[in-house]
């Protein structure tokens, strides 16, 4: 038998094609396999930490790096804009004609904020009084903002779900409130949450343990409201149903959507989110292409914790996939987010397909040291922490010692 | 979960009143549930209803406003006038389906 070097690329070095890559570079042999890795540019952000940068918790510098050192050794780092996936040609098209065949395909490009997707957000008072903090340029122009604020209604508003990190719009409620406190400015704002759901979060037990956290806070709570446009010149959010919020600063999660190249090949949903099996990542449809992190419509959080645990059972699976086996392992839709709920102390969720976030210890049962669906110094901690883990152990594909399964043990069932 | 009975039929509900079984559902339930939640349905309604139940067949799950948006070519502001107020979960109900799962 013949054999050729065969071709596997992964376009996105995110949180999971970053760790995809440099998992599987020490798993295929190079003279079987090479690999490539596309990306648009050699910027590299520790996402959950934009959060933190409006209220001046994390510097600019310690979220964003230089990708490339993160990509090892016998990787082909490319720098381009994907134009099309051509699954029939099993070829990757960039911008300015280059082409990538595949023997497999990775898309891993992520979920992305659309703020040209609501009326009116993109208007003169973008990045200032319609304010996000999604993006790096968002993360720091709100902190700007925030700096000028004396008062008022700040608004939090979700446009519509899946987003990225859900539960990141309660944390920064939490955190503005407590920063608001801080600053003296608590009696002088009024804090509102706007969202299309009917509750603070989507798994009822959390809804109800956030909710009571919103409450205790006096944060008020506008549910089931879909925003049809942002009008700029009044200052205020109007719905499809016609209500109105007024606000002096508002704090917007834009549609989210997953990569236009996703669209223009035929591989996406309504949002450009890739159908894949849950429980294998393998595109609906295809043998030769996969979809992992935010990219697909896997019905678990877009979050980092999701792209980790689904990147553990897919590298084995995509072993025996290549040589022919039946793939053996399966993702239980394993979701791990601390949530900070400001005052120095933060909660865990901790949940799956088919369990909601419940209460109890993680990882160890009955000891910790984090505590489930419950406030504490050591989740914020845990959290802070975890951005040296991510850029050190996480992105290089070392192993934590987290189980990719979700176990009960040590938890309360509802 | 109780048993109830709609337009003549025996079916199972849940708590809110959404159908729990959605092959109990047929298509002369239909005026009786949105009769339920004070609508009259008209056939731009059922249009909408007959790809809910089409999509939900074929993806094993209710489509989300957007979805319904998108692949029927309905505008959002038109499902909210020909379903005010929460049209998502008035659209599941009235086509016997679950109603979306938000998200995640």
């Amino acid at each position: 038998m013949t054999s050729r070097t065969r071709n596997l690329v992964v376009l996105g070095a995110g949180t999971a094609g970053t760790m995809i890559v440099n998992k599987l570079r020490r798993r295929l042999p190079a003279d079987d396999w090479a690999i490539t890795v596309v990306d648009r540019d050699d910027v590299h952000d520790y996402q959950p930490g934009y959060l933190f940068i409006p209220f001046g918790i994390n510097e600019p510098d310690q979220v964003r790096r230089t990708k490339s050192p993160f990509i090892h050794a016998g990787i082909d780092l490319v720098f381009g804009e994907v134009e099309r996936v051509d699954t029939a040609e099993h070829e990757v098209l960039l911008a300015g004609g280059r082409r990538l065949p595949y023997d497999q395909l990775v898309i891993a490009s992520g979920t992305t904020p659309r703020p040209d997707q609501t009326e009116g957000t993109l208007g003169p008072q973008w990045h200032r009084e319609v304010g996000e903090f999604y993006t790096y340029d968002g993360a720091l122009a709100l902190r700007d903002q925030l700096d000028r604020f004396t008062g008022g209604r700040l608004v939090v508003h979700i446009t519509e779900l899946p987003i990225k990190c859900p539960v990141a719009p309660l944390e920064f409620t939490f955190l503005a409130d407590d920063w608001l406190r801080r600053r003296g400015l608590r009696e002088r704002t009024e804090l509102v949450f706007v969202t299309p759901l009917d509750g603070a979060f989507t798994k009822p037990v959390a809804s109800r343990e956030l909710g009571k956290i919103l409450e205790e806070k006096g944060v008020h709570v506008e549910p089931d409201f879909m925003v049809e446009r942002i009008d700029q010149d009044r200052k205020v959010l109007v719905s499809y149903d016609e209500r109105e919020i007024a606000y002096d600063q508002l704090v917007t999660v834009p549609l989210n959507m997953g990569a236009d190249f996703v669209a223009a090949s035929g591989l996406g949903d309504e949002l450009n989110y890739v159908p894949v099996d849950k429980h294998t990542f393998l595109a609906t449809g295809h043998d030769d292409v996969f979809a992992l992190g935010d990219a697909s419509n896997i019905p678990t959080s877009k979050a980092g914790s999701v792209a980790h645990f689904s990147v553990e059972v897919f590298v084995e699976n995509f072993l025996e996939h290549v040589a022919g086996r039946a793939m053996t392992h399966s993702f239980d839709g394993h979701a791990n987010c601390f949530v900070e709920s400001g005052h120095g102390k933060a909660l865990l969720l901790d949940f799956n397909y088919d369990t909601e976030p419940l209460t109890g210890h993680f990882p160890i049962p009955k000891v910790g040291p984090m505590t489930l669906l419950g406030e504490s110094r050591a989740n914020h901690l845990g959290k802070l922490a975890f951005r040296h883990v991510y850029w050190n152990a996480l992105l290089p594909g070392r192993p934590l010692g987290l189980p990719a399964e979700m176990s009960m043990s040590g938890k309360n069932p509802a | 979960m109780t048993t109830t009975t709609i337009a003549g039929h025996a079916v199972d509900v849940n708590e809110e009143g959404f159908l729990t079984r959605p092959e109990e559902w047929t298509e002369d339930l239909a005026p009786e549930l949105a009769r339920l939640i004070g609508l009259e349905l008209t056939d731009a309604h059922w249009a909408l209803i007959r790809f809910l139940r089409e999509d939900h067949a074929a993806q094993g799950e209710t489509a989300t406003l957007r979805r319904v948006s998108t692949r029927t070519g309905t505008p959002v502001k038109t499902l909210f006038t020909l379903f005010p107020g929460k049209p998502a979960k008035k659209m599941a109900y009235v086509a016997g389906l679950p109603k979306p799962k938000g998200c995640v």
